[in-house]
């Protein structure tokens, strides 16, 4: 087996110039991959993290996944009756039996939930009107689903407990009010109530839309600007192991009835973008590690051709077929890994590169040049996949070998 | 006793080409015997070198083996057995150009993988040494004379201690005085070492040294006689 690697690697040394182009041809293919998908994953993995730490991991929401269907189009399923014109019905919104749902969430392993009223509150400063979506919460069990507490610019949520009326805002609609910590806003709401409340805490999460149209305050205080006393509209949670929001929205939705959201489900569209990304990255890199492939059947072939003499003599001395295909299999494997090699080191010295610019703008997340994913799975990624075409593209030639018949070129070689 | 290598009725066509290279060869060859196969050129005596070498399969009828009809043997199991009993000897040397002397005699003992690492080297050292080529062997074959590198070659032949070694034409690519070196070798494996050796040759000098002659004409045998 050492003899086969020894004559291998004899071989290629004589071919130091022709080995090495092919073996470069793999490893730029290899440190593109490594790069671009540094460049993709790390963007996708940051956007998903700030999506995870802002929205909560799973919704419930107060309203059934599909309308109700109506009693005279249940009667006549097949389609006779059509229903036009349906208004919804006035009925009290909200989830019912929270207090119960809750504890039976709560007592799930790593599931952390809080409820919570939702509506929108029209702020109004002066002389200025904001529209905001505000969220009414108990601080101490909102903390546990959200990061929102290391957010805070000023204030802090438990504020809310301390102030009468008391709202925390996000750091845009600050701006846009042009109110600061401890000033008095009015609040309107759509059943026309008015509260004035007092600004007990700014946040800044570096979402834009979020920062500019998001506040908080207490349940309570949100039941009663609503209207709604006692009335929870959602309930959020937070897992430990944020891959398995999925399968527990499904097993929720399915316990309780009401329509239950994963973050997967909520940035779905997103998500969807990511995936037609990753299959343009995957084609890009693949064509390139293609392109090398044939680099490598190429030397291969050559090789095979020019070393008709070798393979007949070592055939007869009693190599097998096996011992040829496989002295050609490894040329082609070792000029992969030689790639994969140098295209690690290329692929990391273009990864400290992509890291090196800047953007000269920051974005409100704080970042102003490329967010990179150096991570060694990709590495891994790269070299197997190099690996294996170099392999595919040498054994080829390789079997090609291994089938001369040694007679045909003995006889009369001189 | 049965013989080293036999030929029975051994026949050898080319269907495609519908030519036929040999026609019923029957020979017998006892340890420690010089053969030289003679024959103009076109009458099938490589042929029969090489099916006698188990390189080629006949057509027709078998070659024994040390009393083993070899038509059975897969392969790979031919393969195991030119390495380990056989020893090829042609008119290019077949040196593998990257790798020196001495690593080229270690191809087949170390694929035969019966001695390693220094007693591998010492047996090839040793064969180099006995076919004076010891300062040769850290060289590579574009540094010798056609003739040392032909005695490479033999030395490659020996070195898994066959019992039979088979030469094509293998002085002719060479000059007078080293045709005639390497026979002086094939004779002294014969008569030092009781090998069996069969040289293909059309040079009828040195096919006279040898111990017997088979004459090939179109695929025939026309005469096999002992001599000297």
């Amino acid at each position: 087996m050492s003899l086969v690697f020894d004559l291998a690697r004899g071989m290629l040394r004589r071919r130091r110039r022709q080995t090495f182009v092919s073996v470069l041809g793999v490893a730029l293919g290899v440190a593109f991959f490594i790069a671009i998908a540094a460049l993709m994953r790390g963007f996708q993995l940051y956007f998903v993290s700030q999506v995870i730490d802002v929205a909560a991991h799973i919704t419930i929401k107060d309203e059934p996944r599909n309308p109700s269907p109506q009693p005279v189009a249940m009667e006549y399923a097949d389609g006779a009756v059509a229903v036009r014109g349906i208004r919804p019905r006035e009925a009290v919104r909200g989830i019912r039996a929270a207090g119960e749902k809750l504890a039976i969430l709560e007592a799930m392993p790593g599931v952390a939930a809080a409820p919570i009223l939702t509506g929108q509150l029209l702020l109004r400063y002066g002389g200025r009107d904001v529209a905001a979506s505000v969220t009414g919460m108990e601080p101490a069990r909102y903390a546990r689903v959200s990061n929102l507490e290391k957010d805070m610019r000023e204030g802090s949520l438990s504020d809310l407990l301390r102030t009468a009326n008391g709202i925390v805002i996000g750091s845009g609609l600050a701006q846009r009010l042009g109110a600061g910590q401890g000033d008095s806003v009015v609040a309107v709401s759509p059943r026309g109530v008015t509260l004035t409340m007092r600004i007990v805490g700014i946040f800044h999460t570096g979402i834009a839309t979020f920062d500019q149209g998001q506040a908080y305050t207490l349940l309570t205080t949100m039941q009663i600007a609503q209207d709604r006393p006692n009335v929870v509209n959602q309930i959020v949670i937070r897992l430990a192991d944020v891959t398995q929001a999925e399968p527990l929205a499904r097993v929720i939705e399915a316990r309780f009835g009401d329509r239950t959201e994963s973050w997967e489900e909520q940035a779905a569209n997103i998500l969807t973008v990511f995936v037609i990304q990753n299959a343009i990255m995957y084609s890009v890199t693949g064509a390139i590690l293609l392109v090398a492939a044939f680099g490598i059947y190429n030397i291969i072939s050559t090789m095979v051709f020019e070393k008709v003499r070798d393979i007949a003599i070592l055939k007869s001395l009693g190599f097998t077929e096996r011992d040829i295909q496989l002295l050609f299999l490894v040329q082609g494997l070792f000029a992969g890994a030689m790639g994969a090699v140098i295209g690690f080191g290329l692929g990391a010295l273009m990864i400290e590169g992509l890291a090196q610019v800047r953007f000269g703008i920051a974005t409100p997340g704080g970042q102003d040049g490329f967010i990179l994913d150096r991570d060694w799975r990709l590495y891994a990624i790269a070299g197997v996949f190099a690996v294996g075409a170099a392999g595919l593209a040498a054994i080829i030639p390789a079997r090609r070998a291994s089938r001369l018949d040694p007679v045909q070129i003995v006889r009369g070689a001189g | 006793m049965s013989a080293l290598l036999a030929a029975e009725g051994v026949g050898r066509r080319l269907a495609a080409e519908n030519v036929t290279l040999v026609t019923d060869v029957s020979l017998s060859f006892a340890a420690g015997e010089f053969v030289a196969i003679t024959g103009p050129s076109g009458s099938g005596k490589s042929s029969l070198l090489y099916l006698l070498g188990l390189l080629d399969r006949p057509t027709e009828g078998r070659v024994l083996l040390e009393g083993r009809d070899t038509a059975k043997l897969t392969a790979p199991e031919l393969a195991a057995l030119r390495l380990a009993r056989l020893g090829f000897v042609f008119q290019f040397h077949f040196l593998l150009p990257e790798f020196t002397a001495l690593d080229n005699v270690l191809i087949p003992i170390r694929r035969r993988g019966a001695l390693e690492g220094r007693a591998a080297r010492q047996r090839a050292m040793a064969l180099l040494d006995s076919l004076g080529l010891a300062d040769a062997a850290a060289k590579l074959p574009e540094q010798l004379s056609g003739g040392m590198r032909q005695r490479v070659a033999v030395a490659r032949a020996l070195a898994n201690d066959p019992a039979l070694i088979l030469a094509d034409e293998p002085t002719g690519n060479l000059d007078t005085r080293n045709a005639a070196q390497v026979f002086d070798i094939f004779a002294r494996l014969v008569a030092d070492q009781s090998r069996t050796v069969i040289v293909v040759t059309h040079d009828a000098e040195l096919a006279a040294r040898a111990g017997r002659r088979v004459h090939l004409v179109d695929g025939r045998v026309v005469s096999d006689e002992a001599q000297g």
